[in-house]
């Protein structure tokens, strides 16, 4: 896996090189520190720990800043990636030059929360008719059989809470790296809020 | 929002706004078809202009053939060569729908007639 920790600025639109006007989420991807490697001998799998995003040293917990020994910055947000491809040892930087030859990326985020809502947004359902008497008109219907079994299955579509679910994306086509403003354009939207969390790594389909 | 500002910039075309609503303005739009291209000019009264930044648009209606046309363009498009003056338009207001509705001579802009001071 190659994916660093990286933040969702906004949409905006590019012409790409038939002039076609493209629909763009904007990524911004500052240096990540690499924090801490994990091995499979150490700790029985083979990992890496990124952190990002500047924070003050005296607004971290102590045991928080344990984790970054004494010649390491406090970094906001840590992330373990699994099997990291890329050569690297803790204290290293990594930056957005490693998505220079790469063409499709997965981002992995948070996805913007809904509220509690209806099964017809939740769960697409197609609901009732609204005219000719009709009394059925968003509800979820029957949830279950009758005296046997008794009981409402587990699992059964119904109201509740959405969104706010970790969510993946994959295969975006990464539209132009902006070395120079630290800046990732991915064709189409991405999960999440603006200045969201947002973990950008090489496709793996 | 600065982020998205600077990856828009450079995007955008510079000066390039050399007409007003109303006039009347030929588009010189590229057309790539496989592997030829061609230049195909779009003549028609501006009726009005949309957004703002690289998503910038303004609207041409012409009569064809007696049957109303209307395109979009995006102002910043590398695909628009040029855009010409014909003739420009004294008008009333920013979005000239109203044109949409009217036949004939009614349908026309009066030109804009600047005296000299």
């Amino acid at each position: 896996m190659v994916a660093v920790i990286a933040e969702k600025i906004g949409m905006t639109q590019v012409f790409d090189e038939k002039g076609v006007l493209t629909p763009v989420t904007v990524i911004k991807i500052d240096e990540n520190l690499v924090v801490e490697q994990r091995t499979a001998e150490k700790n029985g799998y083979n990992s890496v720990v990124l952190g990002y995003g500047e924070v003050k040293k005296s607004r971290m917990l102590k045991p928080v800043l344990g984790q970054f020994g004494e010649d390491k910055e406090p970094k906001k947000y840590l992330k373990e990636m699994r099997d990291f491809e890329l050569e690297c040892k803790a204290g290293d930087k990594i930056g957005i030059e490693i998505f220079n030859d790469i063409d499709s990326v997965d981002v992995i985020a948070v996805s913007k929360g809904k509220g509690y809502q209806g099964v017809m947004k939740r769960h697409n359902y197609g609901g009732g008719r609204v005219t000719h008497g009709s009394k059925f008109h968003r509800e979820g219907g029957s949830t279950g059989q009758a005296s046997y079994p008794s009981r409402t299955f587990k699992n059964v579509k119904m109201a509740g809470r959405m969104g706010a679910d970790r969510v993946t994306v994959q295969n975006l086509k990464v539209v132009k790296v902006d070395t120079e403003n630290k800046v990732l354009l991915v064709a189409g939207s991405v999960p999440g809020v603006n200045k969201g969390i947002l973990t950008v790594r090489k496709s793996i389909k | 929002m600065d982020l998205i500002k600077a990856v828009e910039s450079a995007h955008l075309k510079e000066n390039t706004e050399n007409f007003s609503i109303g006039d009347t303005v030929k588009v010189f739009f590229k057309i790539i078809e496989g592997t030829t291209e061609r230049v195909q000019v779009f003549e028609g009264v501006c009726i009005a202009k949309n957004n703002t930044g690289v998503r910038k648009t303004f609207t041409i209606r012409k009569l064809s053939y007696g049957v109303g046309v209307e395109r979009v363009f995006p102002f910043h498009s590398p695909r628009i060569q040029k855009i010409e003056l014909v003739r420009p338009g004294r008008i009333r207001r920013a979005k000239l729908y109203y044109l949409r509705d009217r036949i004939g001579k009614a349908a026309k802009v009066k030109e804009l007639i600047k005296r000299k001071s």
